[in-house]
């Protein structure tokens, strides 16, 4: 079933956001502005919205290294994150954290982390001591993710215990420079959670309309009781850091991955089913303006002062 | 003379090793490709796939695997992209290959070298950042080597593929692109890695290693205008420690300064203060002084990262307090 005309432009507003939001980093790291490692979501909006739009206020989120897009689908102030992201004051952590270690629990996103893996474990035990709240801990990892032991501990503990905890795996083939194939013999990382009875779907990331529809039912199969394993397969559309090269992928590759760009096939998909497009050039105009404002908000916080480390 | 970079010198060691002896091999996360630096760039070309092996993000498995290659007469180097994933293959390390050929009645022997990188560069953050080797020399039956300059390195990781048991080299990833000349480096079997002077003075001695060796002589340079004679010790070897011209030297100046990049508390610097005051009690002057990392989470904000670390200014402010 379609969804309703109004939920599909909430899903393109998110979703442009990101993308705008991912290409202002993008300028920045060329420019030299951005400090330590960033890694891009280009090409992944669909499975952040998708996902996140199917959580509500009682949800908790974890992320990884790539996690700009979940905080900010998630409903973060765009300004605030941008402002993390260059090592300022009005980041959402005070400038502490960076691009990795994003965290707002204003908006219900607990975490990111430097090591792959690191925040899956998290997910389980907010999950538990959580559980009278109704609300579910969506945790996002790649698909290199499920070649770490943690991720084997995570699944089978959170299955054992029947934690109420959304696994959402973006896989985009890649864990660094690496393809999968070279990372494990098992393509797809919900084969996984079969064997640890963690019932599971796979959804094309390039569709947001079908990664909505699929984490809502693996929200509803949370809510009911125990774990999900939603893995969505997107198309990483920027390098492995910004600024990779990508020697180790050809030219007509990264070009063929263009085609499952999120963003350009739901604007298409909307424009199909008669949204004018008036319609959607306001909305991107409205994202555009605020990315924007955001861009001069950041850029002109203040750095934090040492003191900041003396808290709490 | 030809000049080399830290990171060539590594990658020269690591071929000549592996030219050397068939038994020695590589693994790890995308060393295939030269990993996030380019250490090991060219080495798959030149030794193919079975002894340049990259591995997915196990790092546990990876290293436990080495153990394993080890006890059966290989010669595994592991490289651990970032030192603060040590912790992640830190069982295997402290359980299985430092312990073996004790446990085994010296049946067995694990000459395994894990190399990895710590240290603060641009920004990498909390995660990326450590400088962890406390928790390794705290381990018997580990050695632990942290060149400072690229000569060094060439040496170290030599001698590491030479060695009986497992050996961590701690590189640093500020050093990467430094660059040192050449020296000619016939490999010397007798060579030890132990503290190397990197610059003579009557004043105070400053101990120090990896990447705060620059920041030591930058401190001795600026003090010197103050007619301040420092002289700098680069440990290198840091586990096992030989302190022997360390102390000649604070024989010589009666004060001494330690310094580290690594969080103080718990840090290297108490087991040289402690070492060097047993020995040299009564020659010191002054109390030794420690300085290294404040204790807290490394911060991602530029400015805020440079102010946890020791620098220059610092190692010179905390000379002229061991002078007073
Ligand atoms: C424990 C650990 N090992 C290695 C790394 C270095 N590293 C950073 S991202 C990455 C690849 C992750 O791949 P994947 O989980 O698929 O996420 P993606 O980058 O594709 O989004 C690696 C190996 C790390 N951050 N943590
Ligand atoms: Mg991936």
């Amino acid at each position: 079933m379609a969804i309703r005309v109004e939920d599909g432009i909430a899903l393109y507003r998110a979703m442009f956001l990101i993308r705008r939001f991912e290409e202002t980093v993008a300028e920045w790291v060329r420019a030299g502005l951005v400090p330590g490692f960033v890694h891009l979501a280009i090409g992944q909006e669909g499975a952040a919205v998708g996902v996140v739009h199917a959580l509500d206020g009682r949800d908790v989120v974890f992320s990884g290294h790539r996690a700009h897009g979940h905080l900010l689908a998630r409903g973060a102030d765009p300004a605030r994150v941008l402002a993390e992201i260059l090592g300022r004051a009005e980041g959402v952590c005070r400038g502490l954290g960076g691009s990795m270690h994003l965290v707002d629990t204003a908006v219900g996103f607990w975490g990111a982390t430097g090591v792959v893996g690191g925040t899956i474990p998290l997910a389980l035990g907010a999950a538990w001591a959580r559980q009278a709240t109704g609300g579910v801990v969506a945790v996002f990892f790649g698909d290199g993710a499920s070649t770490t032991g943690i991720f084997h501990e995570s699944l089978n503990l959170a299955s054992l215990w029947r934690l109420p905890v959304l696994f959402c795996c973006e896989n985009n083939g890649y864990a660094e420079f690496t393809a999968r194939a070279e990372q494990s013999p098992v393509a797809y990382a919900r084969r996984f959670a079969e064997v640890y009875g963690i019932p599971s779907a796979g959804v094309d990331g390039s569709d947001v309309e079908a990664v909505f529809e699929a984490a809502r039912a693996a929200v509803a199969e949370v809510r009911a009781g125990g774990p999900y394993f939603l893995e969505v397969e997107v198309a990483r559309l920027s390098g492995h850091y910004e600024g990779d090269p990508q020697g180790y992928r050809s030219a007509e590759e990264q070009a063929r991955q263009w085609a499952r760009d999120p963003v350009r096939r739901w604007r298409d998909a909307l424009a199909e089913r008669g949204v004018a497009e008036e319609a959607l050039a306001a909305v991107e105009e409205e994202v555009a303006r605020q990315v924007e404002a955001a861009r001069e908000q950041a850029q002109k916080a203040p750095w934090p002062d040492l003191t900041v480390l003396n808290h709490g | 003379m030809a000049e080399w970079t830290y990171a060539e010198a590594i990658r020269q060691a690591l071929t000549d090793a592996m030219a050397e002896d068939d038994a020695v091999l590589l693994l790890g996360e995308d060393v295939a490709l030269g990993g996030p630096f380019g250490v090991t760039r060219g080495l798959r070309e030149r030794f193919g796939a079975g002894r340049v092996l990259n591995t997915p993000i196990s790092e546990a498995a990876i290293t436990g695997f080495a153990v394993g290659a080890a006890l059966a007469g290989r010669r595994p180097v592991v490289e651990i992209m970032f030192m603060d994933f040590i912790t992640l293959a830190l069982d295997m390390l402290a359980n299985q290959a430092a312990k073996l050929a004790l446990l085994s009645g010296f049946q067995q022997a694990v000459p395994l070298v894990v190399r990895t990188q710590a240290g603060i560069y641009h920004s990498a953050g909390a995660q990326h950042s450590q400088s962890l080797e406390a928790w390794l020399v705290h381990v018997p039956g580990l050695a632990v080597v942290a060149p400072g300059v690229a000569n060094d390195a060439y040496r170290a990781v030599r001698w590491a593929l030479r060695q009986p048991g497992p050996v961590v080299v701690m590189e640093h990833k500020g050093l990467y692109g430094r660059r040192q000349a050449r020296e000619a480096l016939e490999w010397d079997p007798q060579w030890r890695p132990g503290p190397q002077l990197r610059r003579p003075g009557r004043d105070a001695t400053v101990v120090t290693y990896s990447a705060m060796g620059e920041t030591a002589l930058a401190a001795a340079s600026a003090l010197e205008r103050d007619g301040i004679s420092v002289e700098v010790w680069d440990l290198l070897g840091l586990s096992p420690l030989n302190l022997e011209p360390v102390l000649e030297s604070v024989r010589r100046t009666h004060r001494v300064l330690i310094v580290h990049e690594a969080v103080v508390t718990g840090g290297l610097g108490a087991e040289l203060a402690a070492r060097l005051q047993s020995e040299v009690f009564d020659d010191l002057d002054a109390p030794i002084f420690r300085l290294g990392g404040r204790p807290v989470a490394i911060p991602f904000s530029p400015p805020l990262e440079r102010a946890v670390i020791p620098s220059a200014e610092a190692v010179a402010e905390a000379v002229r307090t061991v002078l007073a």
